[in-house]
């Protein structure tokens, strides 16, 4: 399933920013929107990073026609390992469907001419905002991770110099620090989102605002998983099969998510769930956040609780766009 | 001038001819003498005189132009702690010793609650058990007077004794064996400065801790330090055990240090 080949209607900020240098028309620009020279040096910096998994290097961020929370760096990170015979899926939060996902996938089609498609078996690059993928990604694959924050000291630790420090000499006893406080407040670790890992034994990764359900993912996968953070001008990876574990405590394991519920529509008991509101009287149900893997799993005769009927409600369900 | 103070053998610290300028000024100019395990050291001088300018030089803090500073570390006896890579001396400086600093905020973090702070250390030397971290803790927020119902709470919602206290067990925890204090009662109320003397005193004795206690308050010496350098201009111009230099002072400076905390 394809779309925006062609780009009939590009999306606004794209014909923005390409318009105020180039009036005449929006087909001058380089392949893959940035120049041959920046592409470059983002993969050097790439390279950079599968060699050291988990470490973070800084990178000369371009301005794009997105505003930062859009996902600039995934973008820039796209655009300079894209090609022509590449297939491109862009998930936001799961969906394939978002105008975020929906702006970046026409966005490429425009500018770089690749193929399409909201099925992650067929993508060969994936860029993600929020989510890895539920069906298990395979060698040649690369997942590209849209990053806010890469540092996952900085909310304990606000000096620059320090962090870098932190990490060169492995002092990650803060990021247990971290993981403390959650019990002392909360009885147990209670972040779910941007759960830190420990890449390679070596370097402390976020693994960006995907859910901790994810992370168990990022250990030991086929695929090339790439990250980058336009506004933070930071780009890091983890190599095809690199170890990739949780921090946690010895009386406080790292655990994911769990749902007393399958999801409402193709009745998967093992997948993410979001929970979708019904009506103004209580009812609600869970649902796949992967609209792919929920869709495949429909089209092969798997159903939840609510089956076809809540098809139109899932369909309707609200999604933020972007931040 | 006065002799380096250089007394049995086998010291914990060892400083020899330690300078350190500013331009063209000498704000410690070719400081010598040992610490022994165990052993309180009081540095005391008005501002100005090099005391804080050497306790940052002595903690591996800011490299001294000239001389140096050699610790005793565990494993490998006498080292120059400047010869050692940074890791290993941000190390040695969370594990072996400790840094109290004048103002709680350098040394606390405020927005991580009383018990992260004084169990970071323990993680950062590999602690992973929650409970094992948490027992700690309590033990020495017990051991420093603070309200056991406060562990959870944000060090900003403390008072300054409190803070300081705090500051003490996050340095204590780890069972260091020699520890910086900066000014350690300065900026409190008269009666919290002696409650924090008293404490401060009965942990060190009972723990053999060494400490190097730099100070404008000779109250604060008479009662920590079983021995005294006085600095004057960058220099130690007398040193020797507390009680005889401050009942006997020989040094000029150090007589005028003396009369003018008497007459206060
Ligand atoms: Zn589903």
């Amino acid at each position: 399933m394809t779309s925006g080949i062609g780009a009939a209607e590009p999306m606004q900020t794209t014909r923005a920013a390409i318009g105020d240098s180039d009036p005449d028309g929006a087909d001058r620009y380089n392949y893959a929107y940035l120049d041959e020279q920046t592409k470059r040096m983002i993969r050097r910096c790439l390279l950079k990073a599968l060699a050291v998994p988990g470490y973070q290097v800084p990178f000369g961020s371009r301005e794009m026609p997105l505003p930062y929370g859009w996902g600039t760096g995934g973008i820039q990170v796209t655009a300079s390992i894209i090609g022509p015979d590449d297939v491109l899926k862009v998930i936001d939060q799961g969906a394939d469907d978002t105008t975020n996902a929906v702006s970046i996938r026409r966005f490429f089609a425009r500018v770089a001419a690749v193929e399409t498609t909201e099925a992650t078996a067929e993508a060969t690059v994936i860029q993600t905002r929020h989510r890895i993928p539920e069906q298990p990604l395979r060698e040649g694959q690369i997942l590209v991770y849209q990053v806010p924050q890469p540092e996952p000291l900085r909310k304990l630790e606000p000096r620059e110099g320090e962090t870098r420090k932190m990490h060169a000499y492995a002092e990650y006893g803060l990021m247990h620090v971290r993981l403390y406080e959650d019990i002392a407040r909360f009885g147990r670790i209670a972040t779910t989102y941007s759960y830190p890992v420990m890449v390679n034994g070596r370097h402390v990764m976020s693994p960006t605002p995907i859910p901790k359900f994810d992370n168990p993912k990022m250990g030991g996968n086929p695929a090339v998983q790439l990250f980058g953070a336009g506004r933070e001008k930071r780009i890091y990876a983890v190599p095809p099969y690199t170890d990739v574990r949780s921090l946690d405590f010895e009386d406080h394991p790292f655990a994911i998510q769990r749902w007393d519920e399958c999801c409402a529509l193709c009745g998967a008991g093992d997948s993410y769930l979001d929970e979708v509101i019904l009506d103004d009287r209580g009812g609600r149900m869970f649902v796949c956040s992967d609209t792919d893997h929920c869709g495949t799993r429909r089209a092969r005769g798997h159903t939840g609780r609510l089956g076809a009927d809540a098809a139109t409600a899932a369909a309707a369900k609200p999604r933020g766009a972007a931040r | 001038m006065t002799a380096p103070v250089r007394t049995a053998p086998t010291p914990l610290l060892r400083v020899s001819g330690l300078t350190k300028r500013f331009g063209p000024v000498t704000a410690c100019r070719s400081i010598s003498f040992d610490l022994h395990p165990g052993e309180v050291i009081g540095i005391v001088g008005e501002s100005g005189s090099g005391k804080s300018t050497l306790l940052s030089c002595l903690s591996a803090r800011q490299r001294p132009d000239a001389g140096t500073v050699e610790y005793a570390t565990r494993s490998r006896g006498l080292v120059d702690v400047y010869a050692l890579s940074e890791p290993e001396r941000r190390l040695l400086a969370r594990t072996e010793w400790g840094i109290v600093h004048q103002n709680p905020r350098d040394g606390l973090r405020m927005d991580v609650s009383a018990g992260g702070n004084v169990g970071e250390r323990l993680m950062a030397v590999g602690d992973r058990h929650y409970g094992h971290i948490r027992a700690k803790a309590e033990d020495w927020l017990r051991k420093v007077e603070l309200d056991l119902g406060r562990i959870d709470d944000l060090p900003r919602t403390f008072s300054g004794g409190m803070q300081q206290r705090l500051q003490i067990a996050r340095n204590l925890v780890t069972g260091p064996r020699l520890v910086f204090m900066d000014e350690p009662t300065g900026g409190l109320d008269v009666s919290v400065q002696a409650r924090l003397l008293d404490l401060l005193r009965g942990l060190v004795r009972e723990l053999g801790v060494a400490a190097v206690v730099v100070t404008h308050d000779l109250a604060v010496v008479r009662l920590l330090a079983d021995r005294l350098m006085v600095m004057w201009r960058g220099e130690v111009v007398e040193s020797g055990l507390t009680d005889q230099v401050l009942d006997d002072p020989h040094h000029p400076y150090t007589q005028l240090l003396v009369s003018s905390v008497l007459q206060v």
